[in-house]
């Protein structure tokens, strides 16, 4: 993935809780087989609806979506990741994600901010008012800044991801570096453990 | 050592390299794939170079995108089918076993496993699909996981993982009659709401949970996904070993004795120390019925719809009522007044013989209601053929249900079996999100009995309604 150290711009306010990756990729995209293109199938059920955010003109060319809690819930499809990315998001701002749309989100470079209730609910609201709003995203300070509201946060992020997203890595390679010790335990695998051969 | 519950105690026997400020990196034991979730995955390995480190610990079958009629002709949807060509021709580059439409041993990728003694106590066990927790029931950590981490298993048998937080899910006394275990883990994901799980390894401990069958301890591990948990898992114990001795790929022999000897070892330690518990009474529920857009909206069938009102935080109202919308439904009224168009039962989480039995308990001896469009989609073709040595099909053909060929189906609308706009299901699934069965679909998650009750009275009914 790329590296990933400031993300700046206007953000789209998603005012709903538990949004399943079954809205924001339908299963009628699942049948692919690239990787690419899934950015039009992004929320494809809501958006057939003129009223629904992502179609206003004020919110285009955003790249921050702002989401109620329980961000992700369901399917492990990394089709939501791709989804989302491919649209132009570079992170979503929730105060819960489901744990497997996070881990999928941190090996495409989207990332995942938790903020508590209370800012996640202010963000909404002020986004809506002011679509213009610029939040700026600082992956090594862990910040989240909205300079025109004076308002500065900190996010949760552990330390490993944050390395990964500064420097790009590709977590295969990263694994690979303790190949002799995979070795070793493969050699004390009990003989009864199940083989398909 | 100091006491540890039954995951931790996985987690540990599992762990190639100890993380210091990075994840432990933990051994994989049993790699299972799907066509929908993995050709991104050996796409990366070609692109990178990388071989299937471990062939032999990796399994493929098909199920999400396969039609449950006429599957001896080539599937008509041209996008499903080279899906499907896609997995055999990556398994096959690979060197991986891979059960394709209509082979004997293919179905549902949670029923195959453990139906063919793959899914053994003290394992881990991945897929490429949340309900992968399925799995659990055996008291193995069983999870799902996304297209780069199954990219990410097929190079290195591994995964990176950060600490999980445990949490024992206690059930004390005993299910009453006719209330499945079906009932029982809606009722849990009631209590918890999808998100409570988050961050958690659920233990499923109690009576309650003693009391069930593999097959029910399975429906209970399969959808603790939808209480947010990353893995649910159950001690194993004689229900547990009996099962599994005997299939074909369990221990034989001394191995049988070895393996056994270990797997009495996984019980959480009696003064281990769970980071969240919650407790639950079995003996006070009834059959359960969802009503609104995801399965924490749940009511129990004595029970009415409720509206916003008895919800006390916004977001909850909100959800209500974006829900209630969806569904078409009035808040108020009661759940036998629900007019059903379709009954599916099958799934991953009630696809087994043991679900298809209590269905045709309830069926034999009636028929559908007019109108009624009713599926039994068994989960594998091992169930399927065990269900028809024991007559059940006829009971279902004879009641007015469709006697399906395995695979997900109706679960999720990726192949022929779906909702139309506004149609609404009394579903064995899991998940009865928007569109979930079909765009405008929907659906209501229910157990296998009180589907087999529904379809016969045209509204949701428990069987002894009946
Ligand atoms: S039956 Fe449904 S939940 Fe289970 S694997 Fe298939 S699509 Fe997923």
């Amino acid at each position: 993935m790329k590296p990933v150290t400031i993300i700046t711009g206007r953000a789209v306010p998603l005012d709903r809780s538990d949004v399943d990756t079954d809205q924001i990729i339908p299963s009628d995209w699942l049948k692919r087989v690239e990787r690419t293109g899934f950015g039009a199938g992004l929320f494809g059920e809501w958006r057939d609806d003129r009223d629904f955010v992502l179609n206003k003109s004020e919110y285009q060319g955003a790249n921050i979506l702002i989401a109620g809690e329980n961000f992700g819930t369901g399917s492990s499809r990394e089709h939501a990741v791709w989804a989302l990315t491919d649209y132009g998001f570079e992170a979503v701002i929730s105060p819960r994600f489901a744990d497997i749309f996070r881990n999928n989100s941190t090996k495409q470079g989207l990332l995942p901010v938790v903020v508590e209730p209370a800012v996640g609910a202010r963000l909404l609201e002020e986004v809506a008012k002011d679509p213009s709003l610029e939040i700026t995203i600082d992956v090594a300070q862990g910040t989240l800044e909205v300079p025109a509201l004076g308002l500065t946060i900190e996010f949760p992020l552990d330390e490993f991801t944050r390395a990964r997203f500064l420097n790009g890595w590709d977590d295969i390679g990263l694994s690979l570096r303790y190949e002799d010790e995979i070795e070793s335990f493969e050699q004390s695998r009990p003989r009864f453990m199940p083989s398909t051969r | 050592m100091s006491p540890r519950t039954l995951s931790e105690k996985i987690w540990d026997a599992h762990v190639v390299h100890k993380g210091v400020e990075e994840p432990d990196l933990v051994f994989i034991d049993l790699h299972l794939i799907h066509e929908v979730t993995s050709p991104q995955a050996f796409d990366g390995l070609r692109l990178a170079g990388r071989k299937v480190r471990h062939p032999e610990l990796t399994l493929a079958t098909a199920d999400h995108n396969v039609p449950t009629t006429d599957i001896d002709k080539p599937v008509a949807d041209p996008i499903s089918a080279k899906q499907l060509d896609v997995l055999d021709a990556n398994t096959a580059e690979f060197g991986i076993i891979c059960y394709p439409m209509g082979h004997k041993n293919q179905g549902i990728v949670h029923i195959m496993g453990p139906e063919q003694g793959y899914t053994q106590p003290g394992m881990t066990i991945v897929c490429g699909d949340s309900h992968t927790s399925t799995h659990g029931a055996f008291g193995a950590l069983a999870f799902g996981i996304g297209t780069s981490e199954v990219e990410h298993v097929l190079a290195t048998q591994t995964l990176p993982q950060l600490p999980v937080k445990t949490m024992a899910v206690e059930v004390q006394g005993s299910l009453p009659r006719g209330v499945s275990a079906k009932d029982l883990v809606l009722a849990i994901i009631g209590k918890l709401g999808t998100g409570g799980g988050i961050g958690h390894i659920i233990e499923y401990r109690g009576e309650a949970i003693r009391g069930l069958s593999m097959e029910g301890r399975m429906t209970v591990c399969n959808m603790s996904i939808e209480a947010g948990a990353r893995a649910g898992l159950i001690a194993p114990d004689e229900t547990t070993f009996a099962y599994v001795k005997g299939r074909d790929h369990a221990p034989k022999g001394e191995d049988w004795d070895k393996a056994v000897e270990y797997w009495k070892t996984l019980v959480t330690d009696d003064d281990a120390v769970f980071d969240t518990v919650v407790t639950l009474d079995a003996s006070t529920l009834v059959p359960a019925v969802t009503w609104g857009t995801n399965p924490g909206q749940v009511a129990f069938i004595d029970s009415v719809v409720p509206g916003p009102d008895d919800f006390t935080t916004a977001s909850e109202k909100d959800a209500a009522a974006r829900a209630l919308e969806y569904m078409g439904l009035t808040a108020g009224t009661p759940m036998r007044e629900i007019k059903v168009d379709t009954v599916f039962i099958g799934s991953c989480t009630n696809g087994r013989i043991e679900d298809i039995r209590a269905a045709a308990a309830v069926l034999e001896g009636h028929r559908v209601a007019d109108g009624m469009r009713a599926l039994m989609v068994p989960g594998s073709h091992r169930v399927k053929e065990q269900a028809e040595a024991e007559g059940l099909d006829k009971i279902f053909t004879a009641a007015g249900f469709e006697w399906r060929e395995p695979g997900c189906s109706m679960c999720l609308a990726m192949n022929p079996d779906k909702l139309s706009v506004g149609e609404r299901s009394a579903s064995t699934s899991n998940r009865n999100f928007e569109g979930r069965q079909g765009r405008g679909g929907r659906t209501h998650l229910v157990s296998p009995a009180v589907a087999a009750a529904t379809a016969v009275k045209g509204y949701f009914a428990a069987p002894e309604d009946l």
